[in-house]
């Protein structure tokens, strides 16, 4: 009964507030003449229309996140690589240290228009645009997680003969993967606005672009379910980001609460 | 250990240390000549067009001609006005939002949905919205810079008045500390390092947001500059203008670090840092 009772408690306690919220943007909006705000009801109608029943799922939405997960996947690899690389060599930090610091502090977004220069307005200026903007939390983080690793276990490591790749997995990756993966969750919520950045400055298709094109067009309502969409998807990627996270780090959260003195 | 060594390789061991430090410095600023003399080299061999990536001599021209400039100077101007009212307003709601929220258990249960929900959704979603609404103004620049940085403070918050030792909560209760009294000496102090990294992560967020606004939406500053500098083909102006912004970036990151350390001094975490 009182597992019930808790659990009902949950359910009650993660779903009122935005039943309260959905119902007064419904209420309040029923009658809206306003441009801006759009009724509520007419925008969830659009959605159908808009997004479901037209190419732009796979013309627009697609695109946009294939360029996503290839930048960001690519920003894992370059900033992993080299993380390591500098995290273990404390003279290549030493001389590294002043540049990155400097680099990681443009605004990844002033780096849409340089590098269209560079690469046009295609795919690959997009995808070099989230590169850029995502590898430097991934780095700087896996270079704090490498020069952490815990003094004992390089010994122990270097006792048993474990070396080479199983030492960079087993030993070195592993023990930085905490910082890495924090690493990983601010480098996607970066790649997202620089996915959504460089689409609006300048492009011929993808999410961000639809946005910006309704609301150039004074297509309001459109313009709303856009937002919606984007907003769902951030959240969709911070979730499937989390379960990630869950499983990666498992041992490291058991270790953790263990050291505590607690039982899981 | 310390107190079996004798005077002269105590000084030997203090020595080794300042050595080691002064070789650190020397490498890092080796290393920066080396990144300078790259990017003039690069362009001036060839391997990069000098139309992509002009060497770093006439960035440097673009620059003085730059800082000659009135309108140079307003764009900084409107930009770190955009950046630090945003903020500011952030950081305030943020704290008054997270202690209200963390210190009554019934609210922290009953918002944790939404605040999930709403955290991850990317602020630049809000740009046409506020270029329909605001048009190109400071207006504008604010909304995205507060929406962005309003949920990092937030959620330091939170994390803050979450960590508040129960013995000393409990022990304030026993002195009869009242509801403010507790929040004041209590969980404020017990926060505020969180508050505090907070309010550097906002910063920064801040930063990039104002930035991206300038350069999408058309609003006047730094980023507005680059876009025109970029449409108008002035490579060297472009380059010497986000070498600006990311100046402004260290400046910030070196800004928020002194806060932190001047506003944490009597904390442990910086304490141990000192002895």
């Amino acid at each position: 009964m009182r597992i019930a009772r808790r659990v009902t408690r949950a359910i009650l306690a993660a779903l009122a507030l935005p039943a309260i919220l959905l119902t007064l943007w419904w209420v309040l909006t029923a009658d809206s003449e306003s441009y801006y705000l759009p009724p509520l009801s007419e925008i969830l109608a659009a959605v159908d229309d808009v997004w479901l029943h037209s190419d732009r799922l796979s013309a627009d939405v697609l695109p946009s996140v294939l360029r996503l997960f290839g930048g960001f996947l690519l920003a894992v690899v370059i900033g992993v690589a080299l993380g390591v690389a500098i995290g273990s060599s404390r003279r290549l930090r030493a001389f590294c240290e002043p540049v990155l610091e400097f680099l990681r502090a443009i605004p990844p977004p002033v780096l849409v228009p340089v590098l269209m220069l560079v690469a046009g307005i295609g795919d690959t200026m997009k995808v070099l645009v989230i590169v850029s903007g995502c590898v430097w939390p991934i780095l700087l983080n896996t270079v704090e997680g490498v020069r952490a690793v815990d003094e004992v276990l390089v010994e122990t490591a270097r006792c048993y003969g474990v070396r080479g790749p199983s030492r960079l997995w087993n030993l070195v990756i592993r023990s930085a993967s905490p910082q890495i993966v924090a690493g990983l969750r601010q480098g996607l919520s970066i790649g997202i606005i620089l996915m959504v950045i460089s689409e609006m400055f300048a492009a011929s298709n993808g999410l961000g672009f639809s946005i910006i094109q309704f609301q150039r067009t004074f297509a309001v309502t459109e313009m709303w379910t856009g937002i919606l969409l984007l907003g769902l998807l951030g959240f969709l990627l911070a979730t499937l980001m989390r379960l990630f996270e869950r499983r990666a780090l498992n041992w490291y959260f058991g270790l953790r609460q263990a050291q505590r003195g607690g039982s899981r | 250990m310390t107190s079996t060594l004798t005077a002269p390789a105590r000084a030997s061991r203090a020595g080794a240390a300042s050595r080691a430090a002064r070789g650190t410095t020397l490498l890092g600023v080796l290393g920066f000549a080396t990144f300078l003399a790259l990017l003039e080299v690069v362009p001036r061999s060839g391997l990069v067009s000098p139309d992509y990536l002009p060497p770093l001599s006439r960035i440097g021209v673009a620059l003085a001609e730059l800082a000659g400039e009135a309108g140079f100077w307003t764009a900084i101007v409107d930009t770190v006005q955009g950046w630090f009212l945003g903020l500011a307003i952030a950081v305030a709601a943020g704290i008054a939002a997270g202690f209200v929220i963390g210190t009554i258990p019934v609210l922290r249960e009953f918002t944790a949905s939404t605040i999930e929900f709403l955290r991850p959704i990317p602020s630049v979603a809000l740009i046409p919205l506020a270029v329909l609404v605001f048009g190109s103004e400071l207006r504008s620049v604010l909304l995205l810079v507060i929406y962005a940085a309003f949920w990092q403070v937030l959620l330091q918050v939170l994390y803050g008045v979450q960590d508040v030792d129960p013995v000393a909560q409990e022990t304030a209760r026993t002195f009869g500390l009242h509801r403010w009294a507790r929040i004041r000496h209590v969980t404020w102090p017990t926060a505020l390092p969180y508050v505090l990294t907070g309010v550097r992560l906002a910063a920064a967020v801040a930063l990039i947001l104002a930035i991206t606004a300038e350069l999408i939406i058309g609003a006047p500053g730094l980023g507005n500059e680059i876009g025109v500098a970029q449409s108008g083909g002035a490579v060297a102006r472009m380059y010497a203008l986000v070498i600006v912004t990311g100046l402004l970036g260290v400046a910030v990151n070196v800004l928020a670090r002194r806060l932190e350390r001047w506003l944490l001094s009597w904390h442990s975490s910086l304490r141990r840092e000192v002895a």
